[in-house]
């Protein structure tokens, strides 16, 4: 018989009851609960005269709509406002954990879940949030769910799943200097594309992935679901078990030896059968730049603005002129042409602590760009913030011309009122290119922390690697 | 939830490839804490001319004329025939709610994403999933002819167009049944609370750390 993958282990770990056909009730360990897709689910639990199965496997955060100017004022959207205190309200009702505004661990929930130690390996984690994903380079099953699915968790602590099919991504060999996880993953969907993982949990293996930090693990598992993966996994080894270790939410002295035993577990079976492997050379990955309105709409640095008119397939190359079109883009421009307006770095893709030194490295006694008309930071979390602060990244920014702002999800999707004007381009180290997603008519760009860095200086886009 | 049993409705096509929620319902309206009323903005980028927020007076926006659901015969359109990866993107339901909301109960595209897909279930909204050169055909013969309508039968598990044609289509058995009955499925799951207790104690044993 065949081993077992990371997924199959965990998956087989949480089955509580096999259902008709292939679903199984799957048992959720760590649900992670923000302000934009709980409401609902709360209000569901409530007219059902329903309860919480189990309020210490939750953890709430603010995120998506709060504001990242300073916090004193409180909230001046009233719709952004009555959602926060609506969470705030549902979580003293129910007695679940809560980091509010004004607390030093608010932060983006993708963010603050691992910072805590709130994520485990091994663990099942749901959130109503697609970038849930994040949460599988601890070689934990995480996936985003819909509010009927948060409401169902709520109320039972399981969900009803059916299995997905298993591809392994291997990232053979080492990458260049300047190239880094989020150019690792951007590269990985421009291979499979935006629907290639669709039906799967990825699991990223190989020397390069390996290589990667824990924060940079979490820059590939987040991008997974924009390769279509609910989930993206990386197997456990010392790396994982560093980071976790000594956190809030981590087991303490006497449960961690036991804990460490079982993770050591956590990874692919050598004779381990996937359903689909990929390999990608690491040394062929550059510096990523997307340049259309889907993140497999993605080139490196040094080349063009493709040519719809070279693609065979029709869908395809319709759907690369409408791109162009809204990207106002001409067919080979070169990819240091395009001149930007404004320049984001964070996201629960890119703020975290390391994100950020990356960025503040390349701009360090230098400038923002005159033509640049605002290039914010926005650190994951009130610790990353603090964490950075301490290491004087903060002044590195400011002294470049960068505004330095609270945590949150800010102008990632523009929820609250840090957006992109019609027709503004931007260089994000985000996740999605969406049309409208920074801001109706807003023309998005996904780079690393550093090519964001390097084209707030220079303007355009440049290449990190000889700048 | 809401039952899905049989449909006899007007089809719109929407052919573009990877449809996704930001586009089926932009971010400003997440902040409803409600979850209803978002039909008016489906789609809100590009039905109106004009930049959507929340608490607009409807009367005051401005249709785009050249997008589709704005044309006066696919006015009260049930059926969304759309391209592929339909749903990619963010979890929101808000996505589903807004589809429902403004009338549409059964999506057909070649394929979906795969929360958009699951999410359809659990409100009412049939996800159905064809070969594209079927779902191809169907588009251009609604683009074509004028009052296109689909039946749709969920239990028979079949779609029968104006000519007679009928297709066939796929769905998870467990699935299908709670649609058809409009099942409550924290309901079901709840009366297997003993085989979550059971769970539940035995990997406090063998997993302690996971109860903290
Ligand atoms: S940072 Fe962006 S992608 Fe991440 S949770 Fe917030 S809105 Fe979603």
């Amino acid at each position: 018989m065949a081993g077992k993958t990371l997924y199959d282990k965990v998956w087989d770990a949480h089955v509580v009851h096999a259902e008709e056909g292939d679903t199984v009730l799957l048992y959720i360990d760590r649900h992670l609960v923000h302000e934009v897709t709980s409401p609902q689910a709360f209000e569901g639990l409530q007219l059902a005269g329903r309860k919480p199965w189990r309020t210490n496997s939750m953890l709430a955060v603010a995120d998506h709509n709060v504001p990242t100017t300073s916090r004193d004022q409180g909230i001046e959207d009233p719709v952004s406002r009555l959602q926060i205190e609506t969470l705030d309200s549902n979580c003293e009702h129910f007695e679940i954990t809560e980091f509010k505004m004004s607390d030093l661990r608010q932060g983006i929930v993708h963010v603050i879940g691992p910072e805590q130690g709130a994520t485990l390996p091994g663990m099942t984690v749901v959130c109503g949030d697609s970038h849930t994903s994040t949460h599988g380079a601890f070689g934990a099953l995480a996936f985003g769910i819909g509010t009927s699915e948060v409401e169902h968790v709520m109320a039972t602590q399981t969900l009803l799943q059916k299995k997905s099919k298993s591809m392994l991504i291997s990232v053979d060999g080492e990458v260049g200097p300047g190239v880094t996880a989020k150019d690792i993953v951007l590269a990985i969907i421009g291979e499979i594309g935006t629907a290639g993982g669709t039906g799967y949990t990825i699991e990223f293996g190989g020397d390069a992935i390996r290589a990667l930090s824990m924060e940079g693990r979490m820059t590939v598992c987040n991008m997974s679901i924009e390769a279509g993966a609910r989930a993206g996994m990386i197997g456990v080894d010392d790396t994982t078990i560093n980071y976790v270790k000594g956190r809030p939410f981590s087991p303490s002295e006497e449960r961690w030896d036991a804990a460490v035993a079982a993770w050591r577990e956590l990874h692919s079976d050598a004779d381990a059968v996937f359903d689909k492997v990929v390999h990608l050379d690491a040394a062929s990955i550059e510096p990523q730049v997307s340049w259309g309105t889907s993140p497999e709409m993605v080139t490196s640095v040094g080349s063009q603005v493709p040519d719809p008119a070279s693609v065979d397939d029709a869908a395809k190359s319709a759907g690369m002129s409408r791109a162009l079109e809204y990207m106002d883009l001409e067919p080979h421009t070169p990819i240091s042409d395009i001149k930007l307006d404004r320049v984001f770095i964070g996201s629960c893709t890119n703020s975290r602590i390391e994100d950020l030194r990356a960025a503040a490295a390349v701009i360090k006694e230098r400038k923002v760009a005159d033509s640049v008309m605002q290039a914010l930071v926005v650190p994951g979390s009130g610790l990353v913030k603090q964490q950075a602060e301490k290491e004087g990244l903060d002044k590195i920014f400011i002294d470049a011309g960068f505004e330095w702002r609270e945590p949150g999800c800010s102008m990632c999707l523009a929820m609250n009122a840090d957006k992109l004007g019609e027709g503004e381009r931007c260089a994000s180290t985000s996740n999605r290119n969406f049309e409208g997603r920074q801001g109706k008519g807003g023309r998005t760009h996904l780079v690393s922390p550093a090519m964001a860095a390097a084209a707030a200086i220079a303007g355009h886009f440049v290449d990190v690697r000889n700048f | 939830m809401k039952a899905f049993t049989k449909l006899d409705g007007l089809a719109v096509p929407l052919m573009r490839a990877n449809v996704d929620t930001d586009a089926i319902i932009p971010k400003q309206f997440l902040k409803s804490i409600k979850r209803s009323g978002f039909g008016i903005n489906l789609f809100d980028e590009w039905r109106y001319l004009d930049p959507g927020f929340p608490g607009q007076d409807p009367s005051e926006r401005k249709p785009d004329p050249d997008f589709i659901l704005n044309e006066e015969r696919f006015a009260g359109a049930q059926v969304l025939i759309a391209g592929e990866n339909f749903g990619c993107g963010s979890s929101r339901e808000h996505a589903v709610w807004a589809l429902d909301d403004y009338g549409i109960r059964c999506v057909i595209a070649p394929s979906y994403a795969d929360i958009f897909f699951n999410n359809s279930f659990k409100s009412g909204l049939l996800p159905i999933a064809l070969d594209a050169d079927i779902v191809n055909k169907l588009a251009e013969e609604c683009q074509n002819t004028p009052g296109y309508r689909l039946a749709i039968d969920l239990a028979a598990q079949t779609i029968t167009s104006p000519s007679g044609e009928v297709i066939s289509f796929d769905v998870d058995p467990f699935r299908k049944d709670c649609l058809l009955e409009g099942l409550d499925d924290i309901g079901l799951t709840l009366q297997k609370r003993n085989s979550i207790k059971d769970y539940e104690a035995k990997r406090k044993q063998s997993a302690p750390w996971l109860f903290g």
